[in-house]
């Protein structure tokens, strides 16, 4: 009895606690972001910098309203969220497909190494001359030069994953009775280098994100297409806010993927 | 009685780094149907190589094995780890009807044999739990509902309730029994440990010597329930003791 009674304010003075923590960190954290905000605005306006090299943030939502209005902001990143997607797709498919034969199998894995070893520290930026060769300057470049970024990471990623499966895992497998290569692909080395593979795929969605950027820098349409108009035209509140958008997009995918992610490996301890 | 195994001089060995390795030499062993065997020896002296190879997860080098099982069985064998060896991405009901899958069973069929394998071991109401929230005597008992729910003609169980507590095992020791008398399978089981050899067994194979080679094979005719103490049974404990203790002798000498 004396120890309910005794634990109970202990309780409720531990859990006020933390919860005060988080409060001041959330205080903390509100007042930097106000401050770096207030700098970013004066900076210019006391005309130690030129406006138009570095616009204050109260221009910028204003500048975001026109562009939405006129239709470009959807549009541009309409445009980008599509080759994203695609190249992101293609260059995962095809990572997880490799990764997962080299690691399966000895001879994929020494017939490929050499050309691994060619190819692999070529940098995804390195291929832009090729794609443009190939494709022009468009929507199927762009999907080319993030589908390779992506393929490499997710590729090493799959590989790594299905070779550190567990022995032990697949003689259960084996004991009962699945013994065929489909039967350990689907039923362990898929789902036991599942946490790996999707490791690697989170890399790859920030990696790829950078891609899409440097493609539509070259000309493909979209956010960094767009930009870079905006920066010819000397609108470098429009700059701003393409930079801002290409952050909150990123964040936006980053944390629907880490939602996905805790989803899949719910059964992780 | 008739025989559900029939091992005729089964010899296996190890290729390692250009040295071969015997690890079982000409092993003869029939396993009547319905019998409760214990196999004992000290460790590394090929008892759970026998039941890899038995499985089919080790090739035997020479010798003979006959399964006289019933036809059109897909698994008239199951095998118990010596840990769970349980899918952690798959529910407890999910890790026991893997054995039943490819077996041309529907979904529901799988589940409702999977539910009452796991019913036989007293783990129903886990059955939608993931493995990490289970205990480790919970986690045994799931991957014996496993191999149950095959419905295999012989349980082969390698050193199963090792990893376990002492109550646990206990525990899972009495369950075994039950579920042995229960479903009439026949049992391998593997162990180093003579007192729950011979508290489960109807009878005590000795495997010694490196290789290892049968050393004795005694029948324990003590009416079940039985105690724990290995009294009247102290002839078969003295026996294994010598076989497990000259086994010692040899190693000692070859160090």
């Amino acid at each position: 009895m004396t120890d309910l009674i005794a634990s109970a304010p202990a309780r409720a003075t531990a859990s006020g606690a933390a919860s005060g923590a988080k409060l001041r960190a959330a205080g903390f954290a509100a007042a930097g972001l106000l401050v770096f905000l207030l700098v970013w605005e004066v900076v210019p306006r006391l005309g130690l910098f030129n406006p138009l090299m570095l616009p204050g943030p109260s221009g910028i939502p204003a500048a975001f309203w026109s562009e939405l209005k006129s239709g470009a902001w959807g549009s541009a990143v309409g445009s980008s969220l599509g080759h994203y997607t695609i190249g992101l797709a293609l260059g995962a498919l095809l990572g997880v497909v490799f990764g997962v034969a080299t690691g399966m199998s000895r001879l994929a894995e020494e017939a490929t190494a050499w050309i691994v070893r060619v190819l692999r520290p070529i940098p995804g930026l390195a291929w832009v001359p090729f794609a443009i060769i190939w494709f022009g300057v468009n929507r199927t470049a762009a999907v080319f030069i993030i589908a390779i970024g992506v393929f490499w990471i997710v590729f090493f990623a799959a590989h790594g994953a299905v070779r550190s499966v567990e022995r032990d895992l697949i003689e259960v497998a084996d004991a009962f009775g699945f013994r065929r290569w489909h039967e350990r692909l689907l039923k362990i080395l898929l789902p036991a280098a599942l946490p790996g593979i999707l490791v690697g795929l989170r890399t790859a969605l920030g990696q790829a994100w950078m891609a899409v950027v440097a493609a539509e820098i070259f000309g493909v349409p979209g956010l960094g297409q767009r930009m870079m108009q905006a920066s010819s035209l000397l609108a470098t509140e429009l700059v701003v806010v393409y930079m801002l958008t290409m952050a909150a997009l990123y964040g936006l995918l980053d944390s629907a993927f880490v939602a996905l992610q805790n989803w899949l490996l719910r059964w992780k301890a | 009685m008739e025989s559900v195994i029939d091992i005729r001089s089964l010899s296996l060995a190890f290729e390692r780094d250009g040295h071969r390795t015997l690890v079982l030499d000409s092993l003869d062993l029939s396993i009547e149907r319905g019998a409760f065997i214990a196999i004992v020896g000290a460790s590394g002296v090929g008892k759970s190589t026998l039941l890899r190879v038995l499985i089919g997860l080790a090739k035997a080098s020479a010798g003979e094995i006959t399964l006289s099982t019933h036809s059109g069985k897909r698994q008239p064998l199951a095998l118990v780890f010596q840990d769970a060896r349980l899918l952690p991405w798959r529910r407890v009901v999910d890790n026991v009807s893997f054995g039943l899958e490819g077996g041309g069973l529907s979904r529901a069929e799988r589940r409702s044999k999977s539910l009452d394998a796991l019913r036989i071991v007293g783990l129903v109401d886990l059955a939608d739990r993931w493995p990490h929230q289970l205990s480790g005597g919970q986690r045994q008992r799931v991957a014996l509902a496993r191999a149950l729910a095959v419905e295999p003609e012989v349980m082969l169980m390698d050193e199963p309730f090792s990893a376990l507590d002492a109550i646990t095992r206990e525990g899972l020791q009495d369950e075994l029994v039950r579920i042995w008398r229960l479903t009439g399978k026949t049992i391998l089981f593997v162990t180093h440990d003579i007192e729950e050899a011979i508290y489960l067994a109807d009878r005590v194979v000795v495997l010694a010597g490196a290789p290892g080679r049968l050393a004795a094979d005694h029948r324990i005719d003590t009416p079940r329930p039985r105690t724990r103490s290995a009294e009247g049974n102290a002839d078969v404990v003295a026996s294994v003791r010598r076989h497990l203790g000259a086994e010692k002798l040899i190693d000692g000498a070859a160090i």
